[in-house]
């Protein structure tokens, strides 16, 4: 069971709250302006992280107000509960992709971005 | 069904050349006499070769039926199967293992019921025993709305020439004696729509069995070890990273489940996938008492009775987002007290084991099966709760959209224009519950 804090009423339980998935999408101004494509984008294509998500809760047993909140997708840590409206904290990324072995084709430069040092859980 | 072909001849592959050890009664015997320490591995596990034709990433049952036929009606047999644990260690082998074809959408229909033909005859075409027992599966309604729902749903599927009967309160006594008719619940059981041949199999034999099979073919399975990155050039792959080393690709087959989107990513492909924890649990075994499956979409809960005689039970998905293989405990509370209502008798009954898996989510319950914008790419995901059913199915399909680089007719709606193209295949509420 999560413990979640609302930022009006505190720390609950999470059966008092439901969850309303990625945050920060920003419905399209002009909607008929869109093609088909940004359209299918804006309803149905969201961030899957493995690592630090930002998601939208709501304290529908409670206050039945929306909030904000990081949470790590792997451990389940909540990492920072934040207003509507609210700027989304800067907190670092994680990355659960294990390191891979090194090239075996040398005719290839290395690709940093590959060589993480942050694998595994924190 | 046809017996698996000849051993497949592979002129300058390294190693032993695959041969399919077929198991018989003369084999059972033989191996008896020696107290069952003679059977020989059912697979190999060889170091991986610089390129293939073809690498899946992901040894599920999904992604080893793709390989088995690829192999087997495709001709293409320079394949690996990746895996970054051991086979069948993600959904495959965490799964309820319901298997039916009881959807309402012809697209859904003409799809899972390939498949309940296939489990039909798979194990003769494996010559392995995926334990299929067609024991039948009812599906409960509770209210006037879900009966005609199901009323709908059993017309829609006799259209599609499906087997499907409604049955009756009489009906359902005959069949589950246990189930609790007394009429005096907040949601009173009405009826049930019923399919015959839908039932369960054994879902790590499937995987097995998929492997051996891919195996003897000479499709090279390698277990431990992580895609961690996708090589491409321009717009087309040319192989993978993995914690073993870079592996050359012709063609990249992604079949990973709820980490679909984390190697979609590593290409910059958007899917409509999210991955959540479905948790399932199974009690301690008891005397025959379940004959068939039951589902209810109503106070959600959906059992079956293994061989052992364990209740396995499972319910909907935990609501956040997560790759950690754990759910919260209110969603298991949830389904029990649905189970203690259907069925008053298993209340005292203890639980073993509880898990769960992660789901790969897509929002029309329906999954992604198709080539990619990205050229050799191609992605098999977002069975979501309802794909161990679908497994050779899936494979079938999705290795003809490999091979031939285009989708099979069973497949063809389940591209991803179809979230652009407002053509959507919802299952939402003709899935009824998940599993
Ligand atoms: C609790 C539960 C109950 C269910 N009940 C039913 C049911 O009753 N009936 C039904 O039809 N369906 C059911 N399902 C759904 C079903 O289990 C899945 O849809 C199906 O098994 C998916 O098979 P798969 O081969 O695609 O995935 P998986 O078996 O999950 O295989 C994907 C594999 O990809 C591997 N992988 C991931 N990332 C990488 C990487 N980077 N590199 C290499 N390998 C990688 C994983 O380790 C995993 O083994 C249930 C699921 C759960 C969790
Ligand atoms: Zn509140």
């Amino acid at each position: 069971m999560l413990l979640i804090t609302c930022p009006f009423c505190g720390p609950r339980d999470e059966s008092e709250f439901a969850c309303g998935g990625e945050a920060h999408i920003v419905r399209p101004a002009d909607p008929a302006a869109l093609t088909d494509a940004q359209w299918a984008d804006y309803l149905f294509m969201r961030k899957n992280v493995k690592g630090v998500h930002f998601e939208r809760w709501m304290h529908s047993h409670g206050c039945r107000r929306w909030f904000n909140a990081a949470r790590d997708t792997v451990t389940h840590q909540f990492l920072a509960f934040y207003k509507m409206g609210e700027q989304a904290p800067d907190i670092a990324p994680v990355s659960y992709t294990a390191r891979p072995a090194p090239r075996t084709d040398p005719a290839l430069p290395a690709d940093p971005a590959l060589h993480t040092d942050r694998e595994g859980a924190r | 069904m046809p017996m698996l072909k000849p051993p497949p001849r592979l002129g300058g592959y390294p190693g032993k050349a695959p041969r399919l050890k077929r198991y018989s009664i003369v084999e059972l015997a033989r191996n008896a006499r020696g107290h069952h320490e003679g059977w020989w591995e059912a697979w190999r596990s060889p170091e991986p070769k610089p390129r293939y034709d073809v690498v899946i990433v992901g040894g599920g049952g999904h992604g080893l039926a793709t390989a088995y036929y690829l192999a087997k009606e495709h001709n293409i047999r320079n394949v690996a199967v990746i895996e970054r644990g051991w086979l069948g260690g993600g959904n495959t082998g965490r799964n309820t293992t319901i298997v039916r074809s009881n959807y309402l959408q012809d697209e859904s229909a003409a799809l899972y019921e390939k498949s309940l033909q296939l489990f039909e005859g798979l194990s003769a075409d494996l010559n392995y025993n995926v334990m299929f027992s067609p024991r039948g599966l009812l599906a409960l309604c509770h209210t006037p709305h879900e009966l005609r729902e199901a009323q709908r749903r059993c017309h829609a599927m006799r259209l599609n020439a499906i087997d499907s009967e409604m049955v009756t309160l009489d009906g359902l006594k005959a069949m589950v004696p246990v189930l609790d008719l007394s009429g005096s619940k907040r949601y009173p059981v009405l009826g049930g729509l019923l399919q015959r041949r839908g039932g369960v199999a054994r879902h790590d034999a499937v995987a097995w069995g998929f492997a051996r099979g891919a195996d003897a073919f000479g499709v090279d399975i390698i277990q431990n070890c992580e895609v961690t990155g996708i090589r491409r050039e321009g717009d087309r792959v040319t192989g993978v990273e993995t914690t073993r080393g870079f592996i050359g690709a012709g063609k990249v087959a992604v079949v990973a489940a709820g980490h679909t989107t984390t190697l979609a990513d590593m290409v910059g492909l958007r899917l409509p996938i999210h991955s959540h924890p479905l948790q399932a649990l199974v009690s301690e075994p008891v005397k025959p008492l379940l004959p068939c499956v039951v589902m209810s979409a109503q106070v959600h809960v959906y059992l079956s009775q293994s061989d052992k005689g364990e209740v396995v039970m499972g319910a909907g998905i935990d609501l956040f987002q997560s790759y950690g293989q754990r759910g919260s405990l209110p969603v298991l509370e949830g389904q029990l007290a649905a189970a203690c209502e259907l069925f008053p008798v298993l209340s005292r009954l203890r639980m073993l084991r509880t898990w769960a898996g992660i789901v790969d989510i897509c929002p029309d319950a329906s999954p992604v099966i198709a080539k990619t914008p990205i050229e050799g790419f191609y992605v098999n995901g977002g069975w979501g709760t309802g794909g161990f059913k679908a497994t050779p199915g899936s494979g079938y399909v999705f290795a003809h959209t490999i091979a031939r680089n285009e989708p099979h007719a069973l497949n063809a709606r389940y591209g991803l224009e179809r979230f652009s193209g407002g053509l959507l295949i919802d299952e939402h509420a003709a899935a009824g519950v998940a599993h």
